[in-house]
């Protein structure tokens, strides 16, 4: 039975990508949304001409990668592995607000930027693919036939 | 009575959320290691083999639905509970939902570490 992939420095950028790619583009989006104004359910064109601004366009582009890098660290690493690095874009966007923009954070929000963090640790110490399953382990078998043989860690 | 339909609109947008990231996860296990493909056979290998999955599709749609219920859910309640609950209750059903459908061997680590990562993003989000 496999219990793990050994998580090489490229899977490493692409969780990297994953946090980056997803906080970057929510707030681009959200940046580009309060420049664009309200758009109303019944004039949805309004959804079109929000493309065109700047921000939004490249807030989609930036999603477009999260989307991306998501699908890829999926194919070589379980759920509840790649979850909790999406959720790391949280505490990036506390910090960037703290550090670069100077704004106050509250005790709360430093507990939550603990526990997020240290929720992130406790996964990444164990292996990255833990499926059992004979449909999972065949899927994952090279086309060679040689098995993808984990490490655990 | 708003109290429930914010509710009801959490639990609606966690469903859709966890079937996405599932039906995606299984997807993309069936697709394979991206990086061996793509150094195998080259990128449009792997767009290829991705489009011919159905399983990721049905992914793309139950996630196209959560996100249009949280743009209601967020018309019936405050975006300050909406938002940090189902984020951090999206965590907590997709390692049951990891473990039960996916086989994920979910450890106490890993329980640990979706009850944290649910209560930050609760407090960061709230």
């Amino acid at each position: 039975m496999r219990t793990g992939f050994r998580v090489t420095f490229r899977k490493y950028l692409v969780l990297a990508g994953v946090t980056v790619f997803a906080a970057a583009g929510d707030t681009m989006l959200s940046h580009g949304m309060t420049q664009v104004g309200h758009v109303s359910i019944h004039h949805l064109q309004g959804l079109i001409l929000a493309v065109l601004n700047p921000w939004v366009a490249v807030g989609i582009l930036f999603l477009l990668a999260f989307f991306s890098s998501y699908m890829s660290a999926l194919s070589w690493a379980d759920l509840t592995y790649v979850l909790p690095a999406t959720s790391l874009g949280y505490v990036l966007l506390a910090l960037v607000a703290r550090f670069a923009l100077h704004e106050h954070i509250s005790i709360m929000r430093w507990l939550g930027i603990m526990l997020i963090s240290g929720g992130v640790g406790f996964v990444a110490g164990g292996p990255s693919v833990t499926e059992h399953t004979d449909e999972s382990d065949s899927s994952l078998v090279t086309e060679s036939g040689a098995p993808l043989v984990g490490v655990d860690r | 009575m708003k109290h429930f339909y914010t509710w009801a609109g959490i639990l609606i947008v966690v469903f859709f959320s966890v079937v996405g990231d599932v039906l995606m996860s299984r997807a993309m296990k069936r697709v394979g290691d991206v990086h061996e493909v793509w150094d195998r056979h080259g990128l449009w290998r792997v767009v290829t083999q991705v489009l011919s999955t159905p399983t990721f599709f049905l992914g793309i749609a139950a996630m196209a639905v959560a996100f249009f219920s949280l743009l209601f859910a967020l018309s019936w309640g405050d975006v300050s509970l909406v938002a940090p609950a189902a984020a951090s209750l999206t965590f907590i059903g997709n390692a049951f939902a990891a473990k039960i459908f996916l086989h994920e061997r979910v450890d106490h680590r890993r329980w640990l570490a979706a009850i944290m990562v649910a209560g930050g993003v609760a407090l960061l989000a709230g």
